[in-house]
C-alpha cells in the first residue's frame, strides 16, 4: 500500500499506532496474552515496513523460478535436469524450486501481502468515505503559515459600484472554487471575517484504494481461471481433423473443477498450411516470414462446416475455447512392411524440428510387425546435402530435398507392458540395431518415393510423400476477461493515486474601513505536490480574473503575488490584511 | 510482405556512427563543463572568503515538496545549482552550451537513424536488440532535451549522455543486427503498443538511474560537509542537493512505474494473443514482474519512515539494475518464449 505522508494525521493514524505500538511492547511482552498477541501480530503485518519488506520478498522470491526450468511451463526440462544432477536435483525439488510459483513459500509470501494489502485498504476505504462526506477541515487562523498564500483587494471604488461585501465575495470565491472541481463549505457569512473551505482531489485517494482492489480482484481472477479452466494441446496432420473430446487432446491440463461436459464438441480439420520464408535477404534468408493454417471448422456434428483462417497471433474462438497457432513441423508419410509383408505402420510421421532449418528428429514405431516389432529413428531433412565428412544437413527449409536419415531396430519396443511411452523417444535397450552408420549395413537414405529394404529381410519402409502439421494449444479461461478488467481498473486507479493533487485552499475575506474588500488565500497539498505552487496561480488568477478582470486602471489592482513559499515570506505578507480587520 | 531496403539500412547504420560520434563529444564537453565550474566556483568562493566574510546566505526553500514536516537539509556550502533546477543567472557555462548542443545535433542524426531504420524495414524499428537499444537510447535522450528546456539539468548532462554512449556501443557491437522483416511470432499490433511503452519506461528510469547515482553521491557529500569535513567532491556543487535530486526522480519514476504497469498489462494481453496463456511466468515475464515489483517497493518505501532518502534511492537503483539483467542476460543466456534478440 501506499501510504500518505506521516504528517497528514487523519490516515496514517493506524500506521502510526501500529508502528509504534509494534516496537513498545519490546519492554513489556508478558502481558501480552493470546488475544493481545494476535493484535500485536495484526498491527505488524498491517504494518507499512512489514508491507514493503513482504513486496520486495516476493521480487527476491520470484527470481529462482527464472534459473531453474519450471514443472508448468516444460516437465520434460525438468526431468531432464533430475537426470543430469542426480545429487543436487532432489534437494532443489524438495525446496520446490521446480514449481516455485505454487510453491509453499511463495504462496505464503503473496497470501501474506495480499492479507497486509486487506488489513491496510479497509480501514483506509472507512477513513476514505468518511472523509468524503466530512466537510471541508476548518479554515485556519493564519492562513499565511500555509505552504502557497497570497492576497489581493478589490479596490474601494468597485466595490461599491458592484456591491461587494465580504459575505458577497466569500460566496463568490465559494463558486468559483466549486466549479474548479472544489467541494467547498462558507463559513461565518455573517461575520467580520467569512472564509471559504474548499478541498478537491478524492480521487486521488479513492484510485489508490481501486489500485490496491484490482490487485486482489488480478489474484482472484488468476484464482478462477485455475479452478474453472483448462487447456490441452494437439498436433494436426494436413487433411487430419481434431474432436473436442477428452480422448482426441495429446495432452490435456484440466483446472481442478473441470468435468467432461464442459468440452462442446467442435471439428477443426487442417485443410493445408503455407509457410513463407524470406528469400529476399541475404543476412536472414530462410527466416520464417508467414504461418497460414486453413482451417474448416464445425461447430459441432450437425453444424455448417466453416473456413477458418488461423495464424500466429491471431487465434480463433470455437465452442467456448481459443485455438493458437503455437508450433509447425513436417510430417512424412511411410510405409513400413514386416517381415511377413504385411503393412505395419501407413501414414504421417510428425517430426520434430530441432533448428530453423527444420532438422527434425524423426522416431518410428512399428509395434504390430512380424515376427519381429521394428523400431526407426533419425532425421527429416527438409533440403537434404551431404558434406565432406558424408554426413547430411538441411540448407533449407523448404521442401526442396526431402530426405528421411534413419537408424532401424528391430526386437521388443517395450509398448505391451501397457506402460504409456513417449512417442518422439525410441528405447533402444531391448532391441537389436539393424542400420545404423557405424553397422556394416550403414544407415537408411531415403529420398521422397524411395524403398528401403531391411537387412535380414525384417521388412521393409517407404517414403510415399510428404505433409505438414500444425501443433496448436487450445484454452478455456472463463475468469481471462475479468483479470483484464481488473489490471485496467488497476493502472487507471494506479494513475489516479499518483498523478491527480489532493489540495485544500481556504480563501478569506474582510472588509477595510475605507472601503476595499481584501481577500486572502491559502492553499495546501496532502502529501507530495510539486504542482501546488500552480495551483495556487491559478485559483490567485480565477479570484482576481472574476473582481478584476473589468477594471480600467490595471494600476489600482494591488495583487499580491501568489504562489510565494511560505516560510520564506509568510512572516512578512499577512500584515496588511489580518491587522486591518481585526 | 514487403521485401527490406537494405541500402537504406546501411545509411541508417552510417547514421548511428555519426550520431555516436556527436555523442561522444557532447559526453566530452559536459565532462569539461563539470571541471571548469567547478573549478570557477572555487575560485569565485576563495575570492568570497578572502573579501567579504559576511556573504548574504541565500536561503533555499521547497516549496511544497515536502509539507510542514521534514525540513529540507540546508545546502552543503554554496551550491551553483537550484534547488528547483530552474536555469539562474551564474556564470556564462560554454562548455555546458556546447555540449547540450553538440547533444541535440546528435539527437538529431540519431533520430534519422532510427527513422531510416525503421523506413528500410517498412515497420516500427524495435523488433530485436539492436533496435530497442538503439530507439531507447533515442528516447533517453529526447526526454533528456525535453527535460532540459524546462529545468537545468546539464549537471546530469554527463550522465546521461555517457549512459547513451554506452547504450550505443551495446547495441552496435553487442547486438548488431541487419535490417530485416519480422518473424511471424512478432507480427502484431502489440508489438508497437507493448514495446514502445517499454522503451519509453526504460529511457526514464535510465534517467532516475543516473539521479539516483548523483542523489547517493550528495548526500554523502552533504553528509562529510555537515560533520565539518573537506568537501571531496567539489564537482558536485554544480548537482542539486541530494532532496531535490530525489523529489524529482520520484515523479519521474512515477511516470515510468505507471508506463512500466502498462507495458505489462499489454504484454500479458499479447501473450495471451499469442501463446493463448496471459500470465506463464515466462523468464521474461518473470523479470518483467520482479522490476515491477521493485519499483513499486520504491514507491512505497517513499512513504515508509526511515525508508526514504538513501534507501529509497538504493531501490531505484536496483530496479534499473533489474532492467539491464532483464534486457542483457535473460534475453541472450535464459531460455524463453522472447528469444526474439536476432543476436
Amino acid at each position: 500500500m501506499q501510504k500518505s505522508e506521516p504528517h497528514e494525521k487523519q490516515v496514517t493514524l493506524n500506521k502510526d499506532t501500529a508502528r509504534t505500538e509494534g516496537i513498545k511492547p519490546d519492554a513489556a511482552l508478558p502481558a501480552l496474552g493470546f488475544t493481545g498477541t494476535l493484535r500485536w501480530a495484526w498491527k505488524q503485518l498491517t504494518s507499512m515496513r512489514i508491507a514493503l519488506f513482504l513486496l520486495l520478498l516476493l521480487a527476491v522470491a520470484a527470481v529462482p523460478g527464472s534459473l531453474f526450468p519450471q514443472r508448468s511451463a516444460n516437465p520434460a526440462v525438468v526431468t531432464t535436469y533430475l537426470q543430469d544432477h542426480p545429487d543436487s536435483g532432489p534437494i532443489l525439488d524438495w525446496f520446490q524450486l521446480f514449481d516455485v510459483y505454487s510453491s509453499v513459500w511463495f504462496s505464503s509470501i503473496y497470501l501474506l501481502l495480499f492479507i497486509s494489502l486487506i488489513g491496510c485498504v479497509t480501514p483506509r476505504a472507512i477513513a476514505h468515505a468518511r472523509a468524503v462526506r466530512a466537510k471541508p477541515p476548518a479554515t485556519p487562523r493564519r492562513l499565511s503559515r500555509m505552504p502557497v498564500y497570497g492576497t489581493l483587494e478589490i479596490p474601494a471604488a468597485r466595490t461599491s459600484g458592484a456591491a461587494i461585501t465580504p459575505a458577497s465575495a466569500a460566496t463568490d470565491a465559494a463558486a468559483l472554487l466549486k466549479k474548479r472541481g472544489y467541494r467547498v463549505d462558507v463559513r461565518d457569512v455573517d461575520g467580520d471575517r467569512p472564509s471559504v473551505a474548499a478541498e478537491r482531489g478524492f480521487s486521488k485517494e479513492l484510485g489508490n484504494l481501486v489500485f490496491h482492489s484490482s490487485l486482489i480482484g488480478v489474484l482472484v481472477s488468476v484464482a478462477v481461471g485455475g479452478l474453472f479452466g483448462y487447456n490441452g494441446q494437439k498436433v494436426i496432420v494436413e487433411g487430419d481433423t481434431f474432436v473436442n473430446t477428452l480422448v482426441g487432446y495429446d495432452a490435456f491440463t484440466p483446472g481442478t473443477n473441470f468435468s467432461d461436459d464442459q468440452l462442446e464438441p467442435y471439428s477443426i480439420r487442417l485443410d493445408a498450411f503455407d509457410v513463407q520464408f524470406d528469400r529476399a535477404q541475404e543476412s536472414h534468408y530462410g527466416q520464417p516470414l508467414d504461418f497460414t493454417a486453413s482451417l474448416t471448422t464445425q461447430d459441432g456434428p450437425d453444424a455448417e462446416p466453416k473456413k477458418q483462417i488461423l495464424k500466429v497471433n491471431a487465434p480463433i474462438d470455437i465452442g467456448g475455447t481459443s485455438v493458437y497457432l503455437v508450433g509447425n513441423g513436417y510430417a512424412p508419410v511411410i510405409t513400413v512392411r514386416d517381415g511377413e509383408g504385411n503393412i505395419a505402420v501407413q501414414g504421417p510421421v510428425v517430426t520434430i524440428p530441432s533448428d530453423g532449418l527444420y532438422t527434425s528428429l524423426a522416431v518410428i514405431k512399428a509395434p504390430d510387425a512380424r515376427p519381429e516389432q521394428l523400431g526407426f529413428v533419425g532425421f527429416f531433412l527438409p533440403t537434404a546435402f551431404v558434406d565432406e565428412q558424408g554426413v547430411s544437413f538441411s540448407r533449407d527449409p523448404d521442401p526442396f530435398n526431402p530426405q528421411l536419415n534413419l537408424n532401424s531396430y528391430a526386437g521388443d519396443l517395450g509398448l505391451d507392458g501397457g506402460e504409456p511411452k513417449n512417442v518422439y523417444v525410441l528405447d533402444t535397450e531391448n532391441l537389436t540395431e539393424l542400420n545404423s552408420r557405424n553397422s556394416d549395413n550403414g544407415g537408411i537414405v531415403l529420398g521422397l518415393g524411395e524403398t528401403y529394404d531391411l537387412p535380414e529381410g525384417k521388412g521393409s519402409i517407404t517414403f510415399d510423400g510428404l505433409k505438414r502439421y500444425i501443433a496448436v494449444d487450445i484454452h478455456h479461461d472463463p475468469a481471462q476477461l475479468g483479470a483484464l478488467v481488473f489490471s485496467v481498473l488497476a493502472l487507471a486507479g494506479l494513475s489516479a493515486s499518483l498523478f491527480i493533487g489532493r489540495r485544500r485552499v481556504w480563501v478569506r475575506t474582510g472588509e477595510h474601513p475605507d472601503g476595499r474588500v481584501l481577500i486572502e488565500y491559502g492553499l495546501l497539498a496532502r502529501g507530495e505536490d510539486p504542482r501546488l505552487p500552480a495551483e495556487g496561480a491559478a485559483v490567485e488568477k480565477l479570484l482576481a480574473g472574476h473582481w478584476l478582470a473589468h477594471q480600467d486602471k490595471a494600476g489600482e489592482n494591488q495583487l499580491q503575488p501568489a504562489g510565494a513559499p511560505a516560510a520564506g515570506t509568510g512572516a512578512g505578507t499577512d500584515g496588511d490584511n489580518g491587522k486591518d480587520n481585526e | 510482405m514487403k521485401s527490406v531496403n537494405t541500402e537504406l539500412g546501411a545509411t541508417s547504420e552510417l547514421f548511428m556512427l555519426l550520431a555516436s560520434i556527436a555523442y561522444v563529444v557532447a559526453l566530452i564537453f559536459f565532462v569539461l563543463d563539470l571541471v571548469k565550474s567547478s573549478r570557477t566556483i572555487g575560485a569565485v568562493e576563495a575570492r568570497l572568503a578572502a573579501g567579504q566574510a559576511q556573504a548574504p546566505a541565500r536561503a533555499t526553500v521547497l516549496a511544497g515538496a515536502r509539507g510542514g514536516g521534514a525540513s529540507a537539509p540546508a545546502s552543503a556550502g554554496p551550491a551553483m545549482a537550484d534547488t528547483s533546477m530552474q536555469y539562474s543567472a551564474g556564470p556564462r557555462r560554454s562548455s555546458a552550451r556546447i555540449a547540450v548542443a553538440l547533444t541535440v545535433v546528435a539527437t538529431v542524426i540519431h533520430a534519422a537513424a532510427v527513422l531510416t531504420r525503421g523506413i528500410a524495414a517498412d515497420r516500427v524499428p524495435w523488433g530485436n536488440m539492436y533496435e530497442f537499444c538503439t530507439t531507447g537510447a533515442l528516447v533517453v535522450s529526447l526526454i533528456f532535451l525535453i527535460t532540459l528546456t524546462r529545468k537545468d539539468l546539464r549537471f546530469v548532462g554527463s550522465f546521461v549522455v555517457g549512459l547513451v554512449v554506452i547504450m550505443l556501443c551495446a547495441a552496435t557491437v553487442g547486438f548488431a543486427t541487419p535490417v530485416a522483416n519480422l518473424i511471424p511470432a512478432l507480427q502484431s499490433y502489440w508489438l508497437i503498443v507493448h514495446v514502445s511503452i517499454a522503451v519509453a519506461s526504460s529511457a526514464l528510469f535510465t534517467l532516475t538511474f543516473a539521479m539516483s547515482v548523483l542523489q547517493l553521491v550528495q548526500s554523502s557529500r552533504e553528509a562529510r560537509i555537515a560533520a565539518g569535513g573537506p568537501d571531496k567532491a567539489g564537482f558536485m556543487r554544480l548537482v542539486p542537493p541530494a532532496l531535490s535530486l530525489e523529489n524529482l526522480s520520484y515523479r519521474l519514476n512515477a511516470i515510468a512505474f505507471v508506463g512500466w504497469t502498462f507495458t505489462l498489462i499489454a504484454g500479458a494481453i499479447w501473450a495471451e494473443e499469442a501463446w493463448g496463456r496471459y500470465w506463464g511466468w515466462d523468464t521474461k515475464e518473470v523479470w518483467t514482474f520482479v522490476i515491477w515489483t521493485v519499483y513499486a517497493g520504491y514507491l512505497h518505501a517513499r512513504a515508509t519512515k526511515g525508508w526514504t532518502g538513501t534507501r529509497a534511492a538504493w531501490l531505484s537503483i536496483v530496479g534499473y539494475l533489474c532492467i539491464v539483467f532483464n534486457f542483457t542476460i535473460v534475453n541472450i543466456y535464459f531460455s524463453g518464449l522472447h528469444s526474439y534478440s536476432g543476436v
